[in-house]
């Protein structure tokens, strides 16, 4: 190939309290090439993005377009310099039309105030026509699917003239039609000698569309190969390559008979199909899966915070109709939030009160008056229990590390005596050493006879603590696997089955 | 770290390790954080210097029968804020109910009496009147709670239409029976001796009844805020409110009741400003929920939601009402009055908010 580096990212590297996200990773586009960027969740592959957007601000490391070394400050200067990005999650104002949405933050304007509405209509259609785009520019965002929302959004990209193009995800909510349509705008770009990147999970497209795929592992930069060079299998053991050390307790539990039975399980408001699946006691089942593939909203639905269409749970050979949270801590359920800022913690709260939240009737005397030392005790019960380190029980919340937040919360289940514990990403943002306590936890609950349904998208955590493992796609049960006789590779491939 | 004198030791033993910029740091925050009862210090300072009148037991008196008559709303709207809310209706609900109190107690042989089938006027009469303005004030807290935690609407919206409604209603009931929207007075001497009525006598000026009902209402909120689970529930849902779903939070519930609480009191607050007032005019209670929603700011009950407490009620209505009494001793017009309260209730919330920002 003897098309010259468009952008050339070398030795970035950069660090968030506690994790290292990027370590010396470099990545060499050539103009009109399509070079692909691979990796598991949390390889770091959008941290790279950012990194080059200047979203986040690289710890070290720099970056060259054309040749001259460039320190984007936004994205905004990034645009302005022709790099520009698709994004997964569309950033759009969604109560404007088309055309607003492609000029934003640029109008042309009629002597420097007016808003040149007939030069917008005009530039707008030539860009349609040139990338095939049928859409009316008057449309209001919100009136039109996904998949033309981001079709607005690849011909914003196009309309900066940008030399480089970041796809982030394109496909994920596009039909099959579709994507044949955005490759046909992919390849016209290359061929005008653009330089594109192109992050996705699906394998298929990989091999199809790029010339050159770099693959990423734990923030650090594993091979950069042609595509030709690499099959199917070589991807997929580059991304998760990786030795289990010992940094899972032994596992001492014992699944008994099945508590828990899940049965047609779909969801109103999201794609979930059909989940059906048995749980026993004193066993930890994995879900495995993508981003996105239904393993939250399984949990979720399950515990009666998501509307399902159809579905039964059964727990213990009672039926449980689980209609809302209050229903399911009941019934013996308890839900662990994948977003423990959003939907866990009550920030401004003290520990105290973040504890006994889901619990309160154990404190009733007389029907109402709640007692204050049986709550200072229960509180204190599970700051010892877990060796949650705070300064007092009085001490908000939020002034915390993550991992001590976490095991609040979990203080905050375990305390409503539940038989089913549904953890939605248990470890995620915490410390390893906060990690390992966690996996002891678990496996201490499974030991006490508890079932334990575990989501996580680190797939070493799940071959290290769970009994069986369901792997979700699209929405569906993918396939199950034992935990003790799989591989990686194996639940990567059941992940990517229905993607 | 609840010793309040291990913890001074505590920020003493602090302060010496700091260096000279954390010192100016420590200064800053603390006189910002408390500026508003700086400000209330300079207050009373200066007016007790100037009218020494304004440092006796007569003032004292006066001044906590204002705080007896305005505490009621400021705790019913103080939860509606921890919910991240407000409630605009308030002042006119009050003003509905004083109302509807003033008719229902009127003196027997009162030329003007709206309604003369109505029974005299004895103990159990007046309990019953206030039973039903009650139970009005909490009909309107019901319909706001409602629209708020059915249709996802902000409390501003729905409050801001029940006020017009509920002044509308005031207009029409002022109207009834040939009435053509004249004061409704003539109070029976039973009604405004229940409420109004002496307790004791401070420097000679007297402590009305209502005082005492005041504090059983405070206790009643205290208990109700911080010792049962709808309690604990408000302050969650208003800390997250995804998270208090998840949690086993009845959601739609503790809104609305939390709204049909606020009710309750406004309710309450006409039936005393009936006596109060004297002769009760349509106007009566105009605007009287920003004096309440700048005493909750005041008292630390911020719009961050979550936060608050009714120690703090109490002390925001006691700063806006010692502020006032002063600012009126000194003799400043009523124009230079709205001004320093606006400027006051900017100044709270500015506060406040200092207080969440996440320094960047």
């Amino acid at each position: 190939m003897a098309n010259d580096v468009l952008l050339k990212m070398e030795g970035i590297s950069k660090s968030f309290p506690g994790v290292k996200a990027l370590d010396n990773v470099s990545l060499e586009v050539k103009g009109g090439t399509v070079h692909a960027l691979m990796g598991e969740n949390g390889a770091g592959k959008s941290t790279l993005m950012k990194c080059l957007f200047g979203i986040y601000a690289k710890d070290s490391g720099h970056i060259y377009l054309e040749g001259q070394e460039v320190d984007f400050k936004s994205s905004k200067e990034a645009l302005d310099n022709g790099v520009a990005m698709v994004h997964q999650e569309l950033n759009q104002a969604l109560k404007r039309n088309v055309m607003d949405n492609i000029w934003l933050g640029r109008y042309p304007k009629i002597a420097g105030i007016a808003v040149n509405e007939t030069k917008m209509k005009k530039d707008t259609e030539a860009i349609f026509k040139q990338l095939e785009i049928n859409v009316d520019v008057h449309r209001i965002m919100s009136t039109m699917p996904v998949s033309q929302r981001q079709m607005v959004e690849i011909a914003k990209a196009v309309s900066y003239n940008s030399k480089v193009i970041v796809f982030d995800e394109p496909t994920s909510s596009l039909t099959e039609e579709e994507v044949e349509h955005l490759f046909k705008i992919i390849n016209m770009l290359r061929d005008k000698g653009v330089g594109i990147i192109y992050i996705s999970h699906k394998m298929a497209e990989i091999k199809r569309i790029s010339d050159e795929i770099t693959i990423m592992r734990d923030g650090q930069w594993v091979a950069t190969e042609p595509a030709d060079n690499l099959e199917m299998n070589d991807i997929i053991r580059l991304m998760v390559g990786r030795e289990l050390t010992n940094q899972f307790p032994p596992k001492t539990n014992k699944p008994g008979k099945v508590s828990l039975k899940v049965e047609n399980l779909s969801g109103q408001y999201n794609q979930l199909k059909d989940v059906s699946f048995e749980a026993r006691e004193g066993e930890v089942l994995g879900i495995a899966g993508l981003d996105c593939s239904g393993r939250t909203e399984t949990l979720e639905s399950i515990f009666g915070v998501r509307t399902r269409k159809s579905g039964t749970i059964t727990l213990d050979g009672k039926r449980c109709l689980n209609r809302s949270a209050g229903e399911s801590i009941k019934n013996g359920f308890a839900l662990l939030t994948e977003e423990r800022r959003s939907t866990g913690i009550f920030g401004v709260l003290s520990v105290k009160e973040n504890t006994v939240i889901s619990s309160l009737d154990r404190h009733k005397h007389f029907g109402v008056y709640l007692s204050e030392k049986s709550q200072r005790e229960d509180t204190q019960h599970y700051i010892d229990a877990m060796h949650t380190k705070t300064p007092s029980i009085e001490t908000k919340i939020r002034s915390l590390s993550g991992g001590n937040q976490q095991k609040v919360i979990i203080g905050r289940w375990l305390l409503t005596d539940p038989e089913v514990l549904l953890l939605d990403e248990p470890t995620r943002g915490i410390d390893v050493g906060a990690k390992y306590e966690i996996y002891q936890l678990i496996l201490e609950l499974a030991n006490n006879g508890k079932t334990v349904l575990m989501v996580s998208s680190e797939m070493p955590e799940l071959l290290g603590v769970c009994d069986r493992i369901i792997v979700m796609s699209g929405g569906r049960v993918a396939g199950e696997v034992d935990a003790k006789n799989t591989t990686q590779e194996e639940i990567m491939a059941l992940a990517a089955k229905y993607v | 770290m609840n010793n309040p004198i291990k913890k001074i030791n505590q920020t003493c033993a602090d302060y010496r390790h700091m260096n000279a910029k954390g010192r100016r740091t420590f200064w800053i925050d603390g006189i910002l954080n408390n500026m508003l009862y700086i400000i209330m210090a300079v207050f009373v300072i200066y007016t007790a210097s100037v009218r020494p009148a304004f440092l006796t037991l007569g003032s004292f008196a006066n001044l906590i029968t204002q705080v007896a008559a305005y505490l009621p709303m400021a705790l019913g709207i103080g939860g509606c804020i921890v919910l991240t809310g407000t409630d605009l209706s308030a002042g006119r609900v009050a003003g509905l109910t004083a109302a509807v109190s003033a008719v229902l107690l009127q003196e027997a042989d009162f030329a003007n009496k709206m309604f003369n089938n109505f029974p005299k006027v004895t103990g159990w009469w007046i309990l019953l009147s206030m039973l039903i303005v009650v139970i009005i004030g909490a009909f309107v807290g019901f319909v706001n709670g409602f629209f708020v935690a059915k249709f996802s609407l902000h409390p501003f919206i729905v409050t801001l239409s029940t006020q017009l409604i509920t002044y509308g209603t005031i207009l029409w009931f002022f109207g009834l029976n040939g009435n053509n929207g004249q004061p409704i007075s003539g109070l029976s001497k039973q009604y405004k001796e229940v409420v109004g009525g002496e307790l004791f006598r401070l420097g000679n000026v007297a402590v009305p009844r209502y005082v005492l009902y005041a504090v059983i209402i405070v206790a009643l909120m205290w208990f109700i805020w911080n010792k049962t689970s709808f309690g604990k529930n408000m302050f969650a849902l208003g800390s997250n409110m995804d998270a208090a779903r998840v949690s086993g939070v009845n959601v739609f519930w503790t809104t609305i009741m939390v709204h049909t609480l606020a009710g309750l009191m406004y309710g309450y607050a006409g039936f005393v400003e009936g006596v109060r007032s004297g002769s009760v005019a349509a106007s009566t209670g105009l605007n009287a929920e920003c004096d309440a929603i700048a005493a909750c700011v005041i008292g630390g009950v911020s719009f961050v939601g979550g936060t608050g407490s009714i120690g703090g009620i109490i002390l925001g209505v006691f700063v806006l009402r010692i502020i006032f009494v002063a600012l009126t001793m000194l003799g400043v017009d009523s124009s230079s009055l709205y001004i320093i309260k606006g400027a006051i209730i900017l100044c709270a919330c500015a506060l406040d908010m200092r207080k969440y920002l996440v320094k960047k």
